[in-house]
């Protein structure tokens, strides 16, 4: 299952509910408004390398690009949309 | 991989309909087939041609309708949920057709994967 | 035409996870609108309740005052169209200070744990 986050971990719960049900290896995205969790430097980059032992977590390059954030959580995976294609190839979706 | 998109908000509010699009083109450069894209709730109102944004932006509903008129895509809005926001047939755009919630759930039954765009 | 589906095509299983609170925003109608849509194109349809989701089916809910739609009660009609696969997370519903008792359907209780696999156990199903 490919867990899809586009929302600000700063202002919503859905990655909490989604870390609640994610089995342990299953990939998370995160996208649109949601990429401010992958972002180096904040208040929940510890909280994110935690996700991050248990789960690889792809960040969309577009979105990244679009809000000027380049500083990235280590461990983060860019991925772009034919990556996120890829992504989606390979599991089905759950959108938080 | 036969594809489904599900797109629940409307344009420009939020990033939701401009994902879909974005995931929508490279897919189909990747080679899959997109069955239907389902425009639902808010969504519906990505299909109205009546929709004048400033020439500087993207224009969501134009973009919408080229995708489907060049690579031949149903792409069906909600009668439900067009009804209640004021959309019918005389206001859709070209490559848009109104249809009933019963083709999400034949969707849902034919597709591969259907991914899901929302607030 | 739905006998013709169970001959030639094998039946897909289907699930919609109810995931926010009614009224607030209208998810939580069109959670109910797409499962008694479901029901009629006879697939294996399961519903599940999770994270504010569980508020949907609350008893004692009263719309009078606002003159928005009141569909709480249209949830126990699933019943009549043979859906019950009915499931309720335990912890989204303990947290919010609900039991059994207080909700207008009787869902089965599983696990966090659970849903993950039983979302990926379905051909495909919706969140709302």
């Amino acid at each position: 299952m490919l867990h899809l986050i586009n929302e600000s971990p700063f202002e919503s719960n859905s990655l909490d509910d989604c870390l609640k049900y994610a089995a342990k290896g299953s990939p998370i995205l995160f996208f649109e408004d949601a990429i401010y969790g992958a972002m180096a430097g904040t208040s929940l980059e510890e909280k994110i390398k935690m996700v991050l032992a248990d789960h690889d977590v792809y960040v969309l390059k577009e979105d990244l690009a679009m809000r000027g954030v380049d500083q990235l959580v280590t461990g983060m995976k860019e991925v772009d949309y034919p990556g996120f294609v890829g992504l989606v190839e390979e599991h089905k979706t759950a959108s938080w | 991989m036969k594809f489904g998109i599900l797109i629940t908000e409307g344009p420009y509010q939020h990033e939701a309909s401009d994902s879909a699009y974005q995931f929508a083109k490279a897919a189909l450069a990747k080679g899959h087939e997109i069955l239907r894209v389902f425009f639902y709730q808010d969504g519906v109102l990505n299909s109205t041609k009546l929709m004048e944004p400033q020439a500087d932006d993207r224009h969501i509903q134009k973009q919408w309708s080229a995708l489907a008129t060049e690579n031949g895509i149903e792409f069906i809005v909600c009668v439900a949920a067009a009804k209640r926001r004021g959309i019918n047939d005389t206001v859709t755009a070209e490559g848009f057709k109104i249809g009933g919630l019963g083709m999400l759930t034949e969707l849902a039954i034919e597709a591969d994967r259907v991914v899901e765009f929302r607030a | 035409m739905n006998e013709e589906m169970e001959e030639n095509e094998e039946v897909a299983k289907l699930m919609i996870v109810f995931r926010s609170a009614p009224y607030g925003s209208i998810y939580a109608f069109e959670g109910l609108e797409n499962v008694l849509i479901m029901a009629a194109y006879d697939q294996d349809i399961s519903v599940l309740f999770i994270d504010d989701g569980v508020y949907a089916i609350k008893k004692g809910m009263d719309t009078t005052a606002t003159g928005i739609k009141n569909f709480s009660p249209t949830f126990k009609a699933m019943e009549a169209y043979d859906i019950e696969k009915v499931f309720i997370d335990r912890t989204s519903m303990e947290a919010r200070g609900l039991k059994l008792e207080d909700l207008v359907v009787e869902p089965e209780v599983i696990e966090s744990d659970a849903v993950e696999k039983m979302m990926e156990e379905q051909k495909n199903f919706f969140m709302f």
